[in-house]
């Protein structure tokens, strides 16, 4: 192992240390039974069938009434590793060539109708996800291109058998939208059955929805994790306006927001309700994103590109936007602080990284000078949401500014905003966002492929494709990181494809009263909240 | 009478169907698509294999023509289709929050009545005085302030006085029970938008009813039942008010249809799951099927609304006939 990756692996295991010690402690209570969780979601649910869509709105509500083949760790949902939910044990590594996993599942467990679940239910569930029948949908197919066949030995073993050895392959199993369905579900009501009902095997049955405004749930006795869930029930409503969720919290018609709030209303909920609230805080598998167009000139000049990262203070700008928007982290092509993500000072020897901002902005104006586009000016397209879209637009525009580049700013509601992105591509530069659920630098990667289907930079970059392939292939982490390194020096250094901005920062003010819960790097996960009390 | 509004019923087919064809084409005018908005719009991977899919299986791939066939076929099937987005029948989506919307409009039009008509009777009477003028002042500032801020307002007053006095902040309830479930919650919940639409609803009809009122006040038969020596509260309540009441019927009736399907902001403000908060999902989402019907509805309730208040023109006025 690498000294740079064994440091990065020891710091995430002390950080990991340090969150299991404040577990240690916030278990030290014991957890009461009974109660209902009223949470809020900012957002509607457009089906239940998680296969199909890619909304945390819809995983808030629903992922109660599901188990998960693995899952995050519940007690540190920040470790990248995971465990099982529905398999027996530790979560297996790749046997013999590292192309085959076999987990054995855990024995009794039932379906919300009684059904009991077997290794049937879980291929069938992954055959909906990874193989879907001709014109059925499935949003992460394309995550499982590694995988050749599931097979069923048995009833309480399976088995996924991969093309080649692939890191990828855990992290795209532990999306926390691979809910497990019951094969009989299937057979008998079809592949869409899903969309309006509900028969999991999570820690909640389903009660009640009503479109538009909420879901029930309510405690299921027979959950296959002994003691849990405590609570008796939850409630989750939809309320699309942030000011009415921050209204709920602290007048107690809701405890928590799982998704995250602004630096200005945590400090709103403190300030109203002191130790009633429990901040937590932490980094986020979301970036912002700067994306030039290189079909149109003179952002096909790698020079130009790279001028426009050079002008932006990333160190300063988390320093400053960090009290008012949800972006904090400095980072490059990896979420920050994973064992594959670049340290500070491999950050720093990039361009846009550079701690000396004079000599950034100097070279800035240089390339600027060299490319003839001194007095360049052009258009940013953004997207018509506050947070943090026009807030790191608006500062773009004001670094920009600083070495001579004039910009104006084209703010559109989503769908125009994607209509541009995606169908008309006539942008110079536009802000964009990758945002997965599972921490997984190599989905992270997948936004600066030009093959990819969800890059809007409109290039091609052999390199680029060659080493994700290679990264993609590699499950020695020590080589995965040194590809990544070489990968991200291409991407946002050399070629400048895409100016990495700033990554979120995840921000959950709650009521101390709802214990259990611990703060992800992602809100779609640790959702299921069979860990979750009540200390009423 | 009759016959009037069997013509008026029958004229509701061209507006409707001219309506359905603006709307219809208005919509796809905009730029973008409810796939792309589902699946692009999270920042997750995309597959456009799977946004394909999706425009395959809402037809919104099938040329402009058929769409429009489709959607027109609706209505001689009696099948309004499913919504883009949902994959609900439009019809339970909007089934599901009517009740609350008719609750507020009601509830917001009887605010509005209880305060508008005695501030505008006692300011057109009072003309000039100090009380004609705090009413006016009290009018202006309902037009001039947004009923979605004086709900924030509302809330945030409601957060600070109960945390002052009783400790504990106290808000009303973000979801909805229906008054035959839950009355008090009901209320407890309605009352506060109710009162915030119908402020700003009654200043329009205040001042409405004060200048009909002064108007009819000038009139001669006014004049000539003063001179015969009518008490003043007689001539107002049974010779001027009834007469004035014309163009504040009209006000009344028009705010009442716009609230069916136009308290975009206030809804969400409240957390109310009403029309007007599907309609803004449903613009926002690119959900042409539910946008198009919400759309048919709210014209609907217009004209129907505009029938109703014909009709009781010849309630109030004898001397207007149809035929």
């Amino acid at each position: 192992m690498n000294s740079v990756l064994l440091r990065k692996v020891v710091g995430f295991g002390i950080g990991a240390v340090a969150a299991v010690g404040l577990a240690a402690t916030a278990s030290a209570q014991t957890p009461k039974k009974g109660g209902i969780l009223e949470f809020v979601v900012p957002g509607g649910i457009p089906s239940f069938d998680a296969h199909r869509e890619t909304t945390y709105a819809m995983v808030h509500p629903t992922r109660p009434f599901y188990s998960l083949l693995i899952r995050v760790d519940p007690d540190n949902p920040s470790s990248p590793d995971f465990v099982c939910d529905l398999c027996v044990g530790d979560v297996p590594e790749a046997s013999g060539d590292g192309t085959e996993y076999v987990f054995n599942l855990v024995q009794g467990v039932k379906f919300h109708d009684g059904t009991p679940l077997t290794s049937a239910d879980v291929k069938a569930s992954f055959d909906k996800i990874i193989f879907p029948p001709e014109g059925t949908p499935s949003a992460r197919k394309s995550q499982f291109s590694q995988v050749e066949s599931i097979t069923t030995p048995d009833a309480n073993t399976i088995v996924f058998k991969l093309k080649y050895p692939s890191g990828a392959f855990l992290p795209a199993l532990a999306a926390p939208f691979n809910y497990i369905y019951a094969k009989k579900d299937l057979d008998t009501h079809g592949y869409d059955w899903h969309t309006n009902n509900i028969n999991g095997t999570g820690a909640f049955k389903f009660v009640e929805y009503q479109a538009g405004a909420f879901v029930r749930g309510e405690r299921y006795a027979d959950y296959h994790h002994a003691g849990k869930p405590y609570l008796d029930g939850f409630r989750s409503t939809i309320s699309a306006k942030l000011a009415v969720s921050v209204a709920a919290i602290r007048g107690d018609r809701a405890a928590i927001e799982f998704r995250g709030f602004p630096p200005k209303h945590r400090d709103d909920l403190v300030k109203a309700l002191g130790d009633k609230i429990t901040v937590q805080e932490s980094d986020w598998n979301c970036v912002l994103l700067a994306t030039p167009n290189q079909k149109v000139k003179p952002f096909d000049d790698p020079r130009v590109r790279q001028a426009l990262t050079l002008a932006v203070d990333r160190w300063g700008g988390s320093n400053y936007l960090s009290r008012i928007a949800i972006v904090k982290t400095v980072g490059g092509v990896a979420f920050p602080n994973h064992p594959l993500s670049a340290t500070k000072a491999e950050l720093e020897q990039m361009r846009g990284y550079w701690p000396d901002l004079d000599k950034s902005r100097a070279e800035a104006k240089r390339l600027l000078a060299d490319a003839g586009q001194s007095n360049l000016s052009f258009v940013l397209n953004n997207r018509g949401v506050d947070q943090p879209y026009k807030i790191v637009g608006t500062w773009l525009l004001d670094q920009w500014k600083k070495v001579g580049l004039d910009v104006t700013q084209r703010v559109q509601p989503t769908a125009p905003f994607y209509d541009t992105l995606r169908k008309k591509k006539d942008f110079d530069v536009s802000v964009e966002f990758n945002c997965q659920s599972v921490v997984n630098p190599l989905a992270d990667t997948t936004k600066f492929r030009g093959a990819s289907s969800d890059n809007y930079g409109q290039y091609e970059d052999a390199v680029l494709e060659d080493l994700f392939a290679k990264m993609n292939r590699s499950s020695d982490k020590t080589e995965q990181r040194a590809i990544m390194r070489e990968y991200e020096r291409r991407a946002i250094d050399e070629m400048a494809h895409i100016g990495v901005t700033l990554w979120w920062y995840k921000i959950n003010p709650h009521r101390s009263y709802v214990k259990g819960w611990k703060i992800s790097p992602s809100h779609y996960l640790n959702q299921h909240l069979d860990n979750v009390w009540l200390d009423k | 009478m009759y016959k009037y509004i069997v013509k008026r019923l029958l004229l509701m087919i061209p507006t409707l169907l001219g309506a359905a064809i603006f709307v219809f084409l208005l919509l796809r005018a905009v730029p973008g698509d409810v796939c792309e908005t589902r699946f692009a719009g999270t920042g997750a991977f995309v597959d456009q294999e799977q946004i394909n899919l999706c425009r395959a299986d809402l037809g919104i791939d099938q040329p402009l023509i058929i769409q429009f066939f489709d959607f027109i076929a609706g209505y001689a099937t009696f099948d309004l289709g499913n919504s883009f987005w949902t994959g609900q029948p439009v019809v339970q989506e909007i089934a599901l929050r009517f009740e609350l919307s008719l609750q507020i409009a009601i509830m917001a039009t009887l605010v509005a009545i209880i305060i508008a008509i005695p501030l505008g009777t006692i300011s057109a009477i009072r003309q000039n005085t100090w009380i004609d003028l705090v009413v006016r002042l009290f009018s202006i500032a309902g037009i001039a302030i947004p009923s979605f801020w004086l709900g924030i307002m509302i809330i945030l007053g409601l957060l600070i006085f109960s945390q002052s006095v009783f400790g504990d902040p106290w808000m009303p309830p973000i979801r909805f029970k229906s008054i035959f479930e839950d009355p008090m919650h009901n209320l407890s919940q309605i009352i506060w938008p109710a009162v915030a639409t119908g402020y700003r609803y009654s200043a329009v009809a205040t001042r409405m009813t004060r200048s009909a009122l002064l108007e009819v006040l000038r009139e001669d038969y006014v004049r000539t039942a003063r001179a015969k020596g009518l008490v003043e509260k007689i001539i107002i309540r049974r010779h001027a008010l009834k007469n004035a009441m014309l163009p504040v019927v009209t006000i009344i009736a028009i705010e009442f249809a716009f609230l069916m399907g136009g308290l975009v902001v206030t809804e969400q403000v409240f957390n109310l799951n009403g029309l007007g908060k599907l309609f803004v999902d449903s613009v926002l989402q690119l959900d042409f099927n539910m946008t198009q019907q919400l759309v048919m509805l709210v014209v609907l309730i217009f004209l129907m609304t505009n029938l109703f208040v014909d009709i009781l023109y010849a309630w109030l006025d004898p001397r207007i006939r149809y035929s």
